[in-house]
C-alpha cells in the first residue's frame, strides 16, 4: 500500500503497552491509526516472564502473551499495524511526516511511544560477546545455561526477576550490583535473597567481560576497596536499566537532560502542536505496563481532541477554554 | 500469533533433517533458531515469513526449535535467541543475533544473497 498523498489522522510510533493502547483508543474513535510497531514490537514486556501486577489477570500473564492480546485488540478495531522501524520524522507544522525506508507517510497528529531501550554496561568485551554469553533477555537465553555458573548485573526489579528466573536453569547465579542498596521492590529483592542459588556481590562493578568466542568470566572491581578479581561465568545477563528511545525526535520535541520527552503538565502534549508522547519514553518514575497503557490512552484522547479542535478551528471562534489542566 | 502455522512459507528443520535440508541445500538457507518461550522470536517470525515469500527460489528460510533440537543449537554455539544463521554451501556464512526488522535483516543479508 503506497499512501504518499494521503494525510492520516494519526500515526503512532511504538508498540509497547503505550503504543497499542493508543492504537486501540484511536481505532475505536475511528481515526484508523497507522502504527509503526518497530522491529522490537511489543516493547520491553516481550522479554519479561510473568507479569503479576497487570490488573485483570489475577493469575498473572506472560509479557509476550499480554502484548499479543493488546496487539490483537488494536487489530480488531482496525488499527493499521506495520512492523517497521521509523527512520526519520518531521514534526513541525500542521502535517507531520514519518519516513520508513523509501516511503514517507503523513499525518496531522503523531503519538510517540518508542519506549526505552535496555542499557548496556559499556565495558570491553560486551558488544563482541553479545549473543555469545552476554544476554539482555533471560527468558530467551536462560535455557542455554543449564547447570552453568552465570552472573546477573543490576540492582532493580528486572535484575531480581532475571536472577530468580535463571535459577531454574543455572547451577549458580551471582548477582553483581555496584552499590549496596537496591532499587528493586522489597518483594522482588526478598524473593531473590531467599533463593539459595543466588549469591549477592554488592559494591562491585564489572570492568570487562572476558572470552573469545564465548564468555569465560567477568573482571570485577570492588567499589570500596578497589580490589580487582575475576569471576568465572559462562553467561552474563545485563539488567541495569533503560534509556528512553528519543533519538528519533531529538532536536524536534523538547527532552529533559536524560533524554525523556517532556510533556505539558498532566497531559501528553509535547512541545510541538499535534505531537503527543506516552509510556516509558516520557515516564522515568513509574515505568510500569499499566502506567504506560494509561498514558497511551491519554495520548489517544489528547490527539483525538486536538484533531477535533484544529479541524473546527477555522470555522469556530477561539472562545473554547476547555483546558483540561493544561495551562502553560 | 502462531507465525509458523497458517500456510507457512518457511520450513521446519530438526536435528535429524538439518544435514539434508540445510547443509546439503543448493540454495542458501537462513536458519532461525527459536523457541516458544522467546518473546523476541515472536517478533521476527512474521518478518521471516515475508522474506521467505518474497525470496522464494533464491533463499530458503528454515526454523529450528532449539527446545526440541538442542544438538544443532549446540553445534553452532547458539546461546541466545533469536539467532539467525545463513548457510551457503553447507557453511555458516553470516550470523545475526536478536530480533531485527525486515529492512535491517535484508540489509544484513544483502551482501550474501
Amino acid at each position: 500500500m503506497t499512501s504518499q498523498p494521503k494525510v492520516h489522522d494519526v500515526i503512532v510510533i511504538g508498540s509497547g503497552p503505550a503504543g497499542y493502547t493508543a492504537a486501540v483508543y484511536a481505532a475505536r474513535a475511528q481515526l484508523t491509526p497507522l502504527v509503526f510497531e518497530g522491529t522490537q514490537f511489543g516493547g520491553a514486556l516481550m522479554t519479561t516472564t510473568e507479569v503479576e501486577n497487570y490488573p485483570g489477570f489475577r493469575d498473572g500473564i506472560t509479557g509476550p502473551e499480554l502484548m499479543d492480546q493488546m496487539r490483537e485488540q488494536a487489530l480488531r478495531f482496525g488499527a493499521d499495524l506495520r512492523m517497521e522501524d521509523v527512520d526519520e520524522v518531521s514534526l513541525d507544522g500542521p502535517v507531520k511526516s514519518v519516513t520508513v525506508g523509501d516511503e514517507t507517510y503523513q499525518a496531522r497528529a503523531v503519538i510517540l511511544a518508542m519506549g526505552a531501550a535496555a542499557r548496556h554496561l559499556g565495558v570491553p568485551g560486551e558488544d563482541k560477546l553479545l549473543g555469545m554469553g552476554v544476554s539482555t533477555c533471560a527468558t530467551c537465553d536462560g535455557f542455554f545455561f543449564r547447570d552453568q555458573d552465570i552472573a546477573v548485573v543490576g540492582g532493580g526489579d528486572s535484575a531480581m526477576e532475571e536472577a530468580t528466573f535463571l535459577t531454574r536453569f543455572a547451577r549458580s547465579v551471582t548477582l553483581i550490583h555496584r552499590r549496596d542498596e537496591f532499587r528493586a521492590s522489597r518483594i522482588m529483592l526478598e524473593r531473590a535473597k531467599d533463593n539459595e542459588k543466588i549469591r549477592f556481590l554488592t559494591n562491585t562493578q564489572v570492568t570487562e567481560i572476558e572470552g573469545d568466542n564465548r564468555v569465560t568470566g567477568v573482571r570485577l572491581r570492588n567499589g570500596i576497596t578497589g580490589e580487582e578479581s575475576t569471576l568465572s561465568v559462562t553467561g552474563v545477563f545485563v539488567a541495569i536499566g533503560h534509556d528512553p528511545r528519543s533519538e528519533l525526535v531529538r532536536g524536534q520535541v523538547e527532552l529533559d537532560s536524560e533524554g525523556y520527552v517532556l510533556v505539558r503538565d498532566r497531559t501528553t502534549s509535547t512541545s510541538i502542536e499535534g505531537v503527543f508522547a506516552a509510556g516509558d519514553l516520557v515516564d522515568h518514575i513509574y515505568r510500569q505496563a499499566i502506567t504506560a497503557a494509561g498514558t497511551g490512552c491519554s495520548a489517544s484522547i489528547d490527539a483525538e481532541r486536538w484533531l477535533a479542535e484544529t479541524a473546527s478551528a477555522t470555522t469556530t471562534s477561539t472562545e473554547d477554554i476547555d483546558l483540561i489542566g493544561a495551562q502553560q | 500469533m502462531t507465525g509458523t502455522e497458517k500456510t507457512s512459507k518457511t520450513v521446519n528443520v530438526t536435528d535429524d533433517s538439518f544435514s539434508d535440508d540445510v547443509l546439503s541445500s543448493s540454495t542458501p538457507v537462513l536458519v532461525d533458531f527459536w523457541a516458544t518461550w522467546c518473546g523476541p522470536c515472536k517478533m521476527v517470525a512474521p518478518v521471516l515469513e515475508e522474506i521467505a515469500g518474497e525470496r522464494a527460489g533464491s533463499l530458503t528460510v528454515a526454523k529450528l526449535d532449539v527446545d526440541a533440537n538442542p544438538a544443532t543449537a549446540r553445534d553452532f554455539q547458539v546461546v541466545s535467541i533469536p539467532t539467525m544463521i545463513l548457510f551457503k554451501g553447507g557453511e555458516p556464512v553470516k550470523r545475526i543475533v536478536g530480533a531485527k526488522g525486515k529492512a535491517a535483516l535484508l540489509r544484513e543479508l544483502s551482501d550474501i544473497v
